[in-house]
């Protein structure tokens, strides 16, 4: 956000201009910036890289994922670049198609918890009184269930499964948003364009629409971005603990449990996996760390 | 100074009551029938019944939630419906496993990771504030179960030296480094940023304009106010490694509070499953309130506020 404006002229910045003029100068600002920066730029190259691999998955795998061939455990070859697994299966195509799971997870259940910790949060901040008191309340006693453990007793009441898991993750995150949307909406709402809104006329929904939601949407994609690399590392533990993804879906989380029964004799079945996963969530963290520094400065840990 | 400290302790009880609520409703939350679910398929009516008559399923839900608290406060966290042993006695069998691998990453993390995040912060923006940066990056970019794999591959398979499984305090070493890496991450970052902020401060320079060596100045002046956000964290994180410890004792087919975990929600054993989660935020929330109170031991400012 430019720095100033609203204090200079009482006006929300989007108001300065035409809102769609802004946003594309932003975003554009924020592009600009983000090249300068080659942490944040390999980071969303291999992002692009990843999402490519997840959707043309069946153009580029050299096979079925879940085909068994005679093929047990074998060594990374031309024909099998990263080996075979316990069942025969080829470990590029599984990874290849286990980017696939990975990303939906991350983005269906970083969806999840940023639409409903923001709305949560800009409502308890922006109404204050006994609503605020309540969402703040449960949203402490989520926070009192550390880690994973909150995701863990969410799957354990649904039932371990790919699409318990992303709901689990999702709402064990809402907490996170709903604290930031409502202290940025505490800080938005007493702005000078805000009150000129309400005098003006404009309904709550309009004025938090329009007025406090896109001045404070900056810190929550910051968070969302690391966020993705979060419920991404969650959901891939969950199923190696076997809660998530069950046989035969390529999940990494999922190929790495597996892996470990055969460590002595099949290290590629562990390797391959394992990379993809920290790379994908190297890459989220590069770019959100650079996002951060562009978007809100003050976020930095 | 009293006050203080009683409002921070009374704080506790509204976060434990909903945390109690929590862990209450778990199974009332279960889509369907909760009994028919932790039967299984092979259930009769009869069995159906008496399980629900056992666990009192058939009275108001105020009525069941005040026996669920009552008797946990009394030490009574129910049966496990599987092996039909009290949950308390189960959890508190597998609870020192856990807390000894947790303990030991907190400290490791702890120590590793303010040294790291001390260096880099007083390095300058060098090679070193770069390599320690990049290396606290893959620490939380890596994911435990993958890093203990790969330790398991070298330090245990390859070089052989240390045992792979087991419980010796040998064969804590790797569970340790494992759990305790991504947290070491955090606090390396944590630590650089406060430092940082702390170093820019006008009674840093003063400290140094008259003449202190700078190593007092680092640890006098600086490590002591950069340290009370670093040990919050250092409270969060111990919750954070509890719970991962789920994962971890998994990698490395340790014996403890995760395996428990695991079989008792894959047989869908809800007086176990309720007894770990409630056992668990409670012991969070205990170590946070520990944490708050050492604040104002550190830092006499928070005392007065």
């Amino acid at each position: 956000m430019a720095p100033g404006i609203e204090s200079l002229t009482g006006r929300a910045p989007h108001m300065l201009l035409g809102a769609d003029r802004a946003r594309r100068g932003r975003l554009a600002q924020v592009g600009r910036r983000l090249r300068r920066r080659p942490g944040a730029l390999a980071g969303a190259v291999v992002i692009l890289l990843f999402v490519a691999i997840a959707l043309l998955a069946p153009a580029i795998a050299p096979g079925d994922p879940d085909a068994i061939s005679g093929d047990r455990r074998a060594a990374p070859s031309a024909d099998h670049l990263f080996g075979t697994d316990d069942l025969g299966r080829d470990v590029l195509s599984r990874v290849i198609y286990g980017a696939r799971v990975s990303l939906r997870v991350g983005l269906v259940s970083i969806g999840i918890a940023l639409t409903a910790g923001s709305l949560l949060g800009v409502v308890a901040g922006y109404t204050g009184g006994w609503l605020d008191s309540v969402i703040m309340r449960v949203t402490d006693v989520m926070l009192a269930f550390p880690g994973i453990l909150l995701a863990i007793a969410i799957v354990a009441i649904l039932g371990p499964s790919l699409f318990n898991v992303m709901i689990a993750v999702g709402i064990e995150a809402i907490p996170v948003y709903t604290r930031t949307a409502r202290a940025s909406t505490l800080v938005v709402k007493e702005q000078e364009y805000v009150i000129g809104a309400r005098a003006l006329g404009c309904r709550h929904a309009r004025v938090i629409r329009r007025h406090i939601l896109p001045n404070i949407v900056a810190p929550l994609i910051v968070l969302a971005t690391i966020g993705v690399a979060g419920s991404i590392l969650t959901a891939a533990g969950l199923s190696y603990i076997g809660l998530g993804a069950q046989p035969p879906t390529a999940e990494w989380g999922a190929m790495l449990s597996t892996a470990r029964n055969f460590l002595r004799d099949a290290w590629w079945m562990a390797t391959f996996p394992g990379l993809a996963i920290m790379l994908v969530v190297l890459a989220l963290n590069l770019f959100g760390d650079g996002l951060r520094d562009i978007l809100d400065p003050r976020l930095r840990d | 100074m009293a006050t203080y400290l009683l409002r921070r302790v009374l704080l506790v009880i509204p976060v434990l009551i909903g945390v109690s609520i929590a862990s209450f409703l778990m199974s009332h939350l279960v889509p369907g029938d909760p009994v028919a679910v932790m039967l299984g398929e092979r259930a009769t009516a009869d069995d159906t019944t008496r399980l629900r008559e056992e666990l009192g399923l058939n009275d108001p839900i105020h009525v069941q939630y005040w026996r669920y608290v009552s008797n946990a406060v009394r030490g009574d966290l129910g049966d496990s419906i599987r092996s039909g042993q009290p949950v308390l006695t189960e959890i508190t069998e597998r609870l020192p496993s856990t807390l000894t691998l947790t303990v030991c990453a907190v400290l490791a993390a702890a120590a590793f990771g303010m040294t790291l995040g001390v260096a880099a912060a007083v390095s300058g923006r060098g090679w070193v504030d770069a390599g320690i940066m990049a290396f606290a990056l893959l620490g939380i970019s890596m994911p435990a179960f993958w890093s203990g794999i790969l330790l398991i591959l070298l330090f245990g398979l390859k070089l052989g030296w240390v045992p792979i499984a087991g419980t010796g305090p040998k064969a804590l070493i790797l569970p340790t480094i494992t759990l305790a890496a991504p947290a070491a991450a955090v606090l390396a970052r944590m630590t650089r940023s406060t430092m940082l902020e702390v170093l820019g401060q006008d009674f840093v320079r003063s400290a140094r304009a008259k003449g202190l060596r700078e190593h007092v100045v680092v640890v006098r002046h600086v490590l002591r106010n950069a340290l009370v956000p670093v040990i919050t964290i250092i409270g969060l994180q111990f919750g954070g490694l509890l719970a991962g410890s789920v994962i971890v004792e998994s990698v490395f087919s340790r014996p403890g509070l995760g395996r428990y975990t695991i079989t008792a929600i894959e047989s869908r054993d809800f007086p176990q499953i309720q007894g770990i989660v409630l056992v668990t935020a409670a012991i969070y929330v205990f170590v946070n309130l520990a944490v708050d109170l050492l604040y104002s031991v550190i830092d006499p400012r928070i005392r007065y506020q």
